[in-house]
């Protein structure tokens, strides 16, 4: 058989672009100067930490009547990254789409990142956050238990329970790889780290089969999961009798609007690593092109948020209208026009095929997403806030230095990890990726 | 009957289909204990091999139910056991338990999934005498593996012609 030997060539470019790229890391200067980066942060992140554990979370600009700010932001902001992530991997492994095996790995990683900064932002708004564990329920002294109808316990279980779920699904689907990379190894160093890693996994025919039915069924599970989850931040602004957070649009809103910032920063990240990785063959502008239709998509159902959110407006009157007017011409205006322009204008360029198969367009285009998705976050906090019921509880939002020092400082908490995840784990999934060139070979005899 | 000197034959294959053409014709042989290894999951084999197994579903049903029912139990059990009286609000308001419900039913039907992946597999396990054959370690990135296992001298020998009749790559005995 001929083309079996072509396959097996194929097979071998597939594993030299995946799981033997960690054993010859082949951008060692870009990835220690990033490295280094990233390190600068997470020390900006100790000392932004430090600073609030010792004098209190008075250090940043929350104060009454917008006492979420920057914390509960940037909280929305990172875990709505995050599912991203989940539904490349998830939703198009249920609809049985193979493009997203180029993509899917990485995309999980981004997702584990952002689920581990968005987990800490409500610990340390705490206040007094080495008693966090006061929102698990255990046997105590106290005789005391959460509150199972607050918001926040069910945030502790959403977060939680998406951590770890994520956390599984993506070691399932890098099992096999790290196995592959475990027998691709030659230094003592990596035989033994992927050896342990690896479980012993060997392509067993009924361990396939077992694998997937356990990773078909997570995925079927983590998509439902991931609504579930950011429909609960939404209850966590609808739980709070403040007009502009009590539009019924609000659910679906949030999840989509989470996936589009997230599907932003998967295109960011897949443009990246496309630069300065040789992957090229398997990340091709037809991926990029995906990804910019998936960016549309979700950007025009945010869109369509937008529009219910001013209708609800328009439709309740009293204070639901005021705060739209605060919104659109108020003291913080330019976050809801900063929101609207960044999000949806540059978008519409997508239309174009060109431009989505165009790297620097569609980085142009995302970063521009993803700023717009925080200065939403950002509208949707203080805009409601800051008009209190009675004027004379007006007031101010102005983040401090450290708001910013911490929000910086998260990037290193997201850059670590993923670096490390890029410099020593295969970034792309192998088996399935095989599994995609021998079935297109298959198919087309 | 002496003892084989190798727990069996472990035949390289160029292809999938090869594979299962070569699993198949074991079985119609009525060979027992035959088993096969790939780099990706190949869906014809459990037809061939007869794997089916459901266990990993019917875990997750359970894993599930176990998640939600006692999601239920907690909340209510430590509403009663310190009640909370807010606004004239009910003491169990199942509305409410509903998010903590379905996050618990995932979260314990994922768990309970891979722990049972991991138990029906016989994982995590760093060592065993397949690793022992060098090309083994080709089943993770284009082999395709077909065990037999080889009980005495007698059936080594003939598993061995029967395997080089199939023209695999190449035929390795897994040291015992």
């Amino acid at each position: 058989m001929a083309d079996s030997q072509d396959l097996r060539r194929e097979y071998r470019a597939v594993e030299r672009e995946t799981v033997e790229l960690p054993l010859a890391f082949p951008a060692t200067r870009g990835w220690w100067l990033c490295f280094s980066g990233a390190l600068g942060l997470l020390a900006l992140w100790f000392v932004s930490v430090s600073v609030v554990f010792a004098r209190g979370v008075g250090v940043w600009g929350n104060s009454i009547p917008v006492n979420w700010g920057m914390p509960i932001i940037n909280y929305v902001w990172f875990l709505g990254i995050g599912h991203a992530g989940t539904l490349i991997s998830a939703l198009l492994l249920i609809a049985d789409r193979n493009w997203r095996n180029s993509l899917n790995r990485f995309a999980e990683a981004m997702t584990l990142c952002a689920v581990v900064c968005a987990g800490l932002y409500p610990i340390i708004h705490l206040g007094r956050p080495w008693f966090f564990y006061w929102m698990a329920p255990y046997f105590n002294s106290m005789h005391v238990w959460p509150q199972f109808k607050s918001p926040l316990s069910w945030d502790f279980f959403a977060v939680l329970t998406y951590l770890l779920v994520s956390l599984l699904f993506w070691y399932l689907g890098i099992l096999p790889d790290l196995a592959s990379a475990r027998d691709r190894a030659t230094s003592r160093g990596y035989q033994v780290f992927f050896g342990l890693v690896s479980l012993g996994w060997r392509g067993q025919a009924s361990h396939w089969a077992r694998w997937r039915q356990v990773y078909a069924i997570t995925a079927a599970i983590a998509v439902p999961l991931v609504v579930s989850v950011h429909s609960e931040i939404s209850l966590l602004f609808a739980a709070g009798p403040i007009p502009g957070w009590n539009s019924t649009v609000f659910p679906p809103y949030f999840v989509l609007g989470a996936a589009f910032s997230g599907f932003a920063v998967v295109a960011m990240i897949a443009i990246g690593m496309r630069a300065a990785l040789p992957l090229k063959a398997l990340v091709t502008p037809w991926h990029l092109d995906m990804l910019g239709l998936a960016l549309l998509a979700t950007g025009l159902m945010t869109a369509y948020g937008y529009f219910s959110e001013v209708f609800d407006a328009l439709y309740a009157g009293g204070e639901e209208l005021a705060t739209l007017g605060d919104r659109l011409h108020g003291q913080y205006a330019w976050s809801y026009w900063g929101a609207v322009i960044l999000n949806f204008v540059p978008l519409q360029l997508l239309w174009s095929r060109a431009m989505r198969r165009n790297p620097w367009v569609l980085f142009a285009i995302s970063l521009s997403v993803a700023i717009g998705m925080w200065m939403e976050r950002f509208m949707l906090v203080v805009t409601s806030l800051y008009r209190d019921w009675l004027v004379s509880s007006y007031g101010h939002y102005t983040p401090s230095f450290w708001d910013w020092a911490l929000y910086a400082g998260m990037g290193g908490v997201f850059l670590v990890p993923f670096l490390l995840f890029v410099r020593f784990l295969p970034v792309i999934s192998a088996a399935e990726t095989k599994e995609e060139e021998h079935d297109e070979a298959a198919e087309h005899g | 009957m002496a003892e084989a000197p190798a727990l069996g034959l472990l035949a390289q294959f160029p292809s999938p289909e090869r594979l299962v053409a070569a699993a198949r014709a074991a079985k119609a042989e009525g060979l027992l204990g035959i088993d096969a290894f790939t780099p990706f999951p190949v869906d014809e084999l459990n037809e061939v091999l007869g794997i089916e197994d459901h266990r990993i579903g019917w875990t997750g049903v359970i894993g599930g139910t176990f998640g939600l029912v006692g999601a239920y139990a907690l909340q209510i059990g430590t509403n009663g056991n310190y009640p909370i009286w807010i606004g004239g609000r009910p003491l169990v308001a199942p509305q409410a338990f509903a998010l903590i419900g379905f996050e618990l039913l995932v979260l314990c039907a994922v768990g309970f999934m891979v722990a049972a992946f991991f138990v029906f597999n016989r994982l995590p396990r760093y060592h065993q005498p397949l690793f022992w054959v060098k090309r083994f370690e080709r089943a993770t990135r284009d082999g395709f593996f077909l065990y037999l296992p080889t009980p005495d001298e007698e059936a080594l020998r003939q598993r061995r012609a029967w395997l080089e009749a199939r023209e695999p790559l190449s035929i390795d005995a897994v040291p015992r």
